[in-house]
């Protein structure tokens, strides 16, 4: 295969990459945010503290985390089917990488929320903050560091995931490596997809060091 | 200003329970500094933890300022400690916040406008010496700077109440010296009621006016702490004045006496009597309240042909205790 012929290729799968993980992210950090503080307000001791609801979501988490992502992929075609109309295609995908992701940002949220320190938090109660500025004010904002540095780790996560798309259509780079690279023995196809996907990693990874360290002020 | 009865709190452990706080009664009075002493494990943390419930008590009652704590809604309790200052050990601010944040915090809890928090904490910030620090964030503070940006925070409400936790332990002694005499400017100027709990017997000497002693979840000594030094058998003055066992001497009267005050007292009776009092011990403190002392003297002769000079010393001294 010619560069020529391989640039199109490469420029597509790129661009649905990006789409992909991109909208997965927007919607894994919504999600991922509102799971991981209720994980943490429903505990024993927390501020909201219901043990059978924390339980409950605690299984689904962990239910959520131990699918393999191929299998969860074909697993929620009827979920997919019922949110965006389709099962095949780029959009469809990203159903099943939201679903997969939200468990695993949800984990890391609630690990970094656990690590704000205590004190401030009774400070903030002594100071008649109510719950909701306590999460907002207090435990959000003083997690920021923590969560963002996460979300890098969720984004990496995605584009590895992202290449298994292409079971339902969703393209992408992993796809074009698995389709051209590994099925079709064109290895120039597979390096360039490759050195593409670590620029794509490194990046993400860049950017959210940068902000993870400007957010902190310890 | 603060009124605790019956107070009793336990948790439930591995070992079984554990009464933190087993039947507490204590009143603090409007504008004094009042002192709970006691090691760590003593149950001071959690007594004043249910001052402003962040503690829930099993039982008793606690009134600040007239009202009674545990019979408030939620909302209402969250009113209530807003008008209750508190600060940290370990100082507890956000860290995500500059110094002027931190103080903001506790007036947007309160819901004032924007335009008007500013200028208060500016004030606030000026009221504890750190106006020049307002952008620094808690990182890049000293550990006296963060606890006076604690300061100012507690006193965002302007509180009748400052409850104190242990604001200097965590401190160098230069350091918990300063913070000390801001409290108890603090404490004169705005006439601030302050509850501290402390395990340093520093503390308590410099700024308390009342003090209670607390271990093993009850008070066993409580009271203004002139009072409590006037009785060579409490706790409070063995802990303060350190005199080891009295000498053997023939013929001479071995006797300690606690007075307070210039200690004129001594030159005075031995003027009057004329006898050469001797100091052989001796044990002066500057308190809160002024200067306190023991002085183990030693006068000539047997108790009784000292008896009128004995008998001015106990009229001038505040406490007299003769060795036999």
């Amino acid at each position: 295969m010619t560069w020529s012929e391989m640039v199109p290729l490469l420029w597509e799968a790129t661009k649905e990459s990006a789409y992909m993980v991109l909208v997965a992210t927007l919607l894994t950090a919504v999600g991922g945010l509102l799971v991981g503080v209720a994980l943490v307000l429903t505990d024993r001791g927390g501020l909201l503290a219901l043990r059978p609801v924390n339980a409950l979501l605690g299984l689904i988490v962990n239910i959520g985390r131990s699918l393999p992502f191929i299998i969860l992929l074909v697993a929620i075609i009827p979920f997919t089917r019922a949110v965006v109309g389709t099962t095949i295609g780029t959009s469809a995908a990203i159903v099943p990488l939201t679903v997969g992701a939200i468990p695993f940002y949800a984990r890391i949220v609630e690990t970094a929320i656990r690590e704000v320190n205590r004190d401030v938090v009774a400070a903030a109660k002594a100071m008649g903050a109510s719950r909701r500025e306590i999460v907002v004010k207090v435990l959000l904002r003083e997690a920021r560091p923590g969560l963002v540095a996460g979300l890098t780790i969720t984004v990496v996560a995605l584009v590895g995931y992202s290449a298994m798309a292409g079971v339902v259509g969703g393209g992408g780079l992993g796809d074009l490596a698995i389709r051209y690279g590994y099925q079709r023995f064109e290895t120039g196809v597979m390096i360039a997809t490759v050195v593409l996907l670590v620029v794509f990693v490194q990046l993400a990874q860049m950017l959210g060091d940068l902000v993870a360290r400007r957010l902190s002020h310890r | 200003m603060i009124r605790i009865n019956g107070l009793r709190k336990t948790y439930r452990g591995r070992g079984g329970d554990v009464a933190a706080v087993a039947g507490v009664d204590l009143t603090v009075r409007a504008g004094e500094v009042f002192g709970v002493l006691g090691r760590s494990g003593a149950g001071k943390s959690t007594l004043l933890r249910c001052v402003n419930m962040l503690e829930r008590p099993d039982a008793g009652t606690i009134t600040v300022d007239g009202v009674d704590l545990a019979g408030l809604s939620e909302t209402g309790l969250r009113t209530a400690r807003q008008r209750i200052g508190m600060i940290h050990q370990h100082f507890a601010l956000l860290s995500s916040r500059t110094a002027a944040g931190n103080v903001a915090f506790p007036l947007e809890v309160m819901g004032m406008p924007r335009r008007q928090r500013a200028d208060r904490v500016a004030e606030l910030l000026d009221l504890v010496g750190l106006r020049d620090r307002a952008g620094a964030y808690p990182a890049q503070l000293s550990g006296g700077q963060k606890q006076r940006v604690g300061i100012a925070r507690a006193l965002a409400g302007e509180p009748k109440v400052l409850l104190s936790d242990e604001a200097t332990s965590a401190l160098d002694p230069d350091t918990t010296g300063s913070i000390l005499a801001l409290l108890r400017d603090l404490n004169q100027r705005l006439g601030l009621t302050i509850l501290l709990i402390t395990h340093e017997m520093e503390v308590v000497k410099r700024i308390c006016d009342s003090v209670a002693i607390m271990s093993d979840g009850v008070i066993t000594e409580a009271g203004p702490v002139h009072e409590l030094l006037a009785r060579p058998d409490s706790a409070l003055a063995r802990g303060i004045f350190r005199l080891g066992p009295p000498p053997v001497l023939d013929d001479a009267t071995i006797v300690d006496v606690t007075v307070v005050g210039d200690g004129s007292l001594i030159s005075d009776v031995a003027r009057t009597h004329d006898v050469d009092v001797r100091i052989l011990d001796g044990s002066v403190e500057t308190l809160a309240g002024g200067r306190a002392g023991l002085l183990r003297l030693a006068l000539p002769g047997s108790p009784a042909s000292n008896a009128a000079a004995l008998s001015q010393l106990r009229a001038g001294a505040v406490a007299v205790e003769v060795h036999p």
